[in-house]
């Protein structure tokens, strides 16, 4: 009796078979101590006695997560093999690599099972591989930058993708009727569903490329964030033709309910994501007393609002990077330093190891067996992917450029046309169409179209940009009067923009400003954290930039410095009025800098490298914190947010005295373009001076500039 | 629109600065509520202090330069009239106007929207801009990036490239000159302050 119930148990403590292949070997008992009793009852016959086993495998007990993280293992190490050789990455892109060991892979695996190798699942794909790729790209979005950009990128973003899927769709289906491929019975609709899904820039793959090629902040943003908004189109799309396949016929009503469900998807992707972004903030306020599991919170809310918005047919992505940008700075203010830090490095792993094994698995997926190849069909579509793609760009800037003060160059609508790579969402997407004779032709277009992207765009980008960049030097070349002089004009309309509270930007930003320090702030971030005085907090955020900005400069002194040909006399060497050229362009172009952190995939941001001298610096914030608010009680000269500038330019002079010493010495630094881009911040001279009464030791001298640094894009 | 014609009443000489400047009445009541916005002590007019409480303004390099062109001659107050004119400066340029010799030109002229930009480099108003007062520009702009030296080499090319009657300093013709190829009016204007 008892032998029959450890039969049972056995049974259900067998673990059921993985979710990729099959496995051979029977099936192994847990419990190893019960061998010995089972085989003797099971197996009567058998005479030999089994002895007692000290030492056994038993695979399939642990068969699933083993695999996975296999998986995850050949990613990790396949990443950390290229970023060792140096010269590789930069000619390759990562993705092609990661690929190219998927291939490595899937052959291999291929070769010694002969059946296709594990595919990468569409479920998988959407709900567990893309999720934290797009978090990450959410919570370190440029806010300021995305929002001055916005209406750009919603016009790139609906528009372009509107009109790559229906010139796609269209052109294929006319080029099929005409061409006599054999594809003449696929009907128009199958057609608009493959084009919906092929148009689609993919924001993985571009972020993956633009890595390496250092485009400026504006371009990336832009093409950045079409990717990203861009899924609201594509789904609404996918979906509504893949009905619109189910429904015996199509009407014009239709149409136009189609129509409504873009703005209904999009908006509700968004009012999903601020929903749960703002509960996330509401949260963390509460998380003081256990602030270890405080990351927790930011990812799991997040992760809410892309399943709640994918069960509710509403676009994920948006919805996750709505979250994440909504609760972003709550969080920051209510969390500890080192839960930041933590939210942070786990986004960024996270996202990384997605993106690997997005890639591998693209790579692992295309040994398949189910390949049909179709010459015409496949290079056409390759060709009218670029065609439409550059169209597009080319006539969507002709209208934006008109309403945008820094226009999109021609070099930048050449990046945004070559740079739209289509990646794993395509790929997911096409597996999920409802079976039809052609499928398998799709499937194989599909595959080479994102080869072909990754590849051949991915890696070519890179050497025309450079081309282009040298071409255009060659023909223009402004003088360095017109640059420098230009270079003010653009600071000076910055300013007045300002001034005037330019209300197609700042004026919704502004308002938006008010709500969220009178409402959203009070509720959302905790008693003890509440910003007290603006003035210190932002002398706070000037000291620790500073202190970045400084620890920096002690670096790059002890680094050689690059050798110039000083010349006193006033005609300059040509190598000389290159090295000017490039100065100019690369630091004055940043005119706009205003907050501008730079996105990268694989590093953070500046700020968690420096943690020894930030602690010094928050001492000392403290210290001169104190000494604000006691010396803010009897100055009545002051009021909080009117006198912020002279406050200001009072506690930058205050804090000249213990740092004198470290003004001075300036190395070169000149030849390293990759040097921090810094935002200098002049006290005013005359009328800060007169508010300045009764304050220790340095207010009367005059103002020196208080620069702060902060890591940019490699410029060029 | 009412309330566009109730504010509009609220302005002391609506007409005559819409004359002076060709704003409409709708730009210059959306000035006149910035300009109470930014006047936030409700004094009536505006002080170099209310301009830096402006935080993005606060982070640009010529931040102070700016106020200061604002604040002609030294004065510490600014009242709306002298706001708009200053504003109007950024004006994009009227393509149809008819051009009378004898009146004169439009605020937002080319010439005058170079005058403006001239005003910033030359801080002493001796109508030149001499080599220390670009290499201050130059070193607010660049900052940290350069050394001494290339600054002074880039102050040195840019007065080389423009300096034609050889006095060392850029007068406002020979700035004019030197930007003769730059589009001033796309440069110089706010658009939707047409």
């Amino acid at each position: 009796m008892t032998v029959t119930y450890i039969h049972l148990l056995l049974l259900l403590l067998d673990p059921s078979s993985a979710l990729m292949s099959t496995q051979d070997p029977p099936p192994s008992l847990g419990n190893h101590s019960m061998d010995k009793n089972d085989v003797d009852e099971a197996e009567g016959h058998f005479t030999v006695p089994i002895a007692f086993r000290v030492f056994s495998v038993d695979y399939h007990h642990v068969q699933a997560p083993f695999e996975i993280v296999l998986w995850i293992m050949l990613a990790s190490l396949a990443k950390l093999g290229f970023h060792w050789s140096g010269r590789i990455p930069a000619v390759v892109p990562e993705s092609c690599l990661l690929i190219m060991v998927g291939l490595l892979v899937g052959g291999v695996i291929y070769g010694v099972r002969h059946t296709a190798p594990p595919v990468l699942s569409a479920e998988a794909f959407f709900l567990y591989l893309l999720p934290p790729i797009v978090l990450d790209a959410g919570y370190f979005l440029p806010g300021r930058l995305f929002f001055e950009n916005l209406g750009t990128i919603l016009w790139y973003a609906v528009l372009g993708t509107l009109w790559n899927v229906l010139g796609i769709g269209l052109s294929l289906y006319g080029l099929c009727q005409l061409g006599g491929w054999g594809l003449e019975e696929v009907s128009l609709l199958h057609f608009l569903l493959f084009g919906s899904l092929i148009a689609a820039v993919d924001p993985v793959a571009v972020l993956s490329v633009f890595e390496e090629i250092h485009v400026n902040e504006q371009l990336h943003i832009l093409v950045f964030g079409e990717s990203l908004l861009n899924d609201a189109v594509t789904v609404v799309l996918y979906k509504l033709f893949e009905s619109f396949l189910r429904m015996p016929s199509v009407s014009g009503v239709d149409v136009l309910a189609g129509g409504c469900q873009f703005v209904v998807v999009g908006l509700g992707g968004l009012c999903v994501g601020l929903f749960f972004g703002l509960v996330a903030a509401l949260t963390t306020r509460f998380t003081a007393r256990a602030q270890v599991i405080a990351p927790l919170f930011v990812f799991l809310y997040s992760y809410l609002s892309y399943l709640t918005s994918e069960m509710l047919h509403f676009s994920g992505i948006m919805a996750i990077v709505t979250c994440a940008v909504t609760m972003k700075q709550y969080v920051e203010a209510n969390v500890s330093e080192k839960s930041n830090t933590t939210i942070k490095y786990f986004l960024k792993m996270w996202s990384s190891v997605s993106e690997t094994l997005i890639f591998i698995f693209l790579g692992v997926s295309t040994i398949q067996d189910v390949h049909m190849w179709s010459w015409p069909f496949v290079s056409s579509t390759l060709f009218l992917c670029l065609l439409w793609r550059a169209l597009g760009v080319l006539l969507l800037t002709a209208v934006v450029n008109k309403l945008r003060r820094n226009a999109v160059t021609f070099r930048d609508q050449f990046i945004i046309a070559y740079g739209g790579l289509r990646g794993a969402i395509c790929f997911s997407l096409v597996f999920l169409i409802e079976d039809f004779p052609k499928k398998r032709l799709f499937i194989t277009t599909t595959i080479v179209v994102i080869l072909f992207t990754v590849f051949v765009q991915g890696m070519t980008i890179k050497p025309l940009v450079e081309l282009l960049d040298v071409k255009r030097k060659k023909r223009v070349l402004p003088t360095v009067s017109e640059e420098v002089h230009c270079r003010l004009l653009d600071h000076l309309l910055s300013g007045i923009e300002d001034v005037v509270g330019y209300w197609g930007q700042h004026y919704w930003k502004d308002k938006f400003e008010h709500f969220n320090t009178k409402y959203l702030k009070r509720f959302l971030i905790r008693e003890d954290k509440q910003p007290k005085s603006s003035i210190v907090r932002l002398y706070q955020e000037l000291e620790r930039r500073e202190q970045m900005g400084e620890t920096d400069e002690g670096k790059r002194e002890r680094s050689p410095a690059i050798e110039e040909n000083q010349t006193h006399s006033r005609s300059l060497l040509p190598e000389e009025m290159d090295s000017i050229r490039r100065i100019l362009s690369t630091n004055l172009r940043n005119f706009n800098n205003k907050h501008i952190t730079a996105y990268s995939r694989h590093t953070l941001h500046q700020d968690f490298t420096v943690d020894a001298s930030r602690k010094a610096c928050l001492r000392r914030h403290q210290s001169l914190g104190e000494r604000h608010s006691s010396t803010q009680t009897h100055g009545s000269q002051w009021d909080d947010a009117g006198s912020q500038g002279a406050c200001l330019s009072r506690s930058l002079t205050v804090s000249q005295s213990p740092r004198s010493a470290h003004r001075d010495p300036h190395s070169t630094r000149e030849g390293s373009l990759n040097g921090p881009v810094r935002v200098t911040f002049e006290g005013l001279a005359s009328p800060s001076s007169t508010y300045l009464q009764g304050q220790d030791s340095s207010s009367a001298r005059m103002p020196k500039k208080l620069s702060f640094a902060f890591e940019n894009e490699k410029g060029k | 629109m009412g309330s566009t014609s109730s504010t509009l009443a609220k302005i002391p000489n609506a007409e005559d600065l819409m004359q002076e400047t060709g704003f409409t009445p709708a730009h210059l009541v959306r000035l006149y509520d910035r300009f109470k916005v930014l006047d936030k002590d409700k004094k009536g007019f505006l002080t170099p202090q209310d301009f830096v409480a402006i935080k993005e303004l606060a982070m640009n390099p010529i931040c102070d330069r700016i106020i200061g062109a604002f604040f002609t001659s030294g004065g510490e107050t600014l009242d709306f009239p002298s706001f708009v004119r200053i504003l109007a400066h950024f004006r994009p340029i009227d393509k149809n106007r008819p051009k009378e010799p004898t009146s004169p030109d439009p605020i937002n002229s080319r010439s005058n929207k170079l005058k403006f930009a001239f005003q910033l480099y030359d801080q002493d108003k001796d109508g030149k801009i001499s080599r220390h007062e670009l290499l201050q520009v130059l070193r607010a702009m660049l900052e940290k990036q350069v050394t001494e030296e290339q600054l002074e080499s880039i102050a040195d090319r840019t007065i080389q490239e423009a300096d034609l009657d050889r006095d060392d300093a850029i007068s406002f013709e020979e700035f004019r000159k030197s930007l003769e190829k730059v589009n001033i009016d796309h440069k110089m204007s706010i658009r939707f302050l047409r």
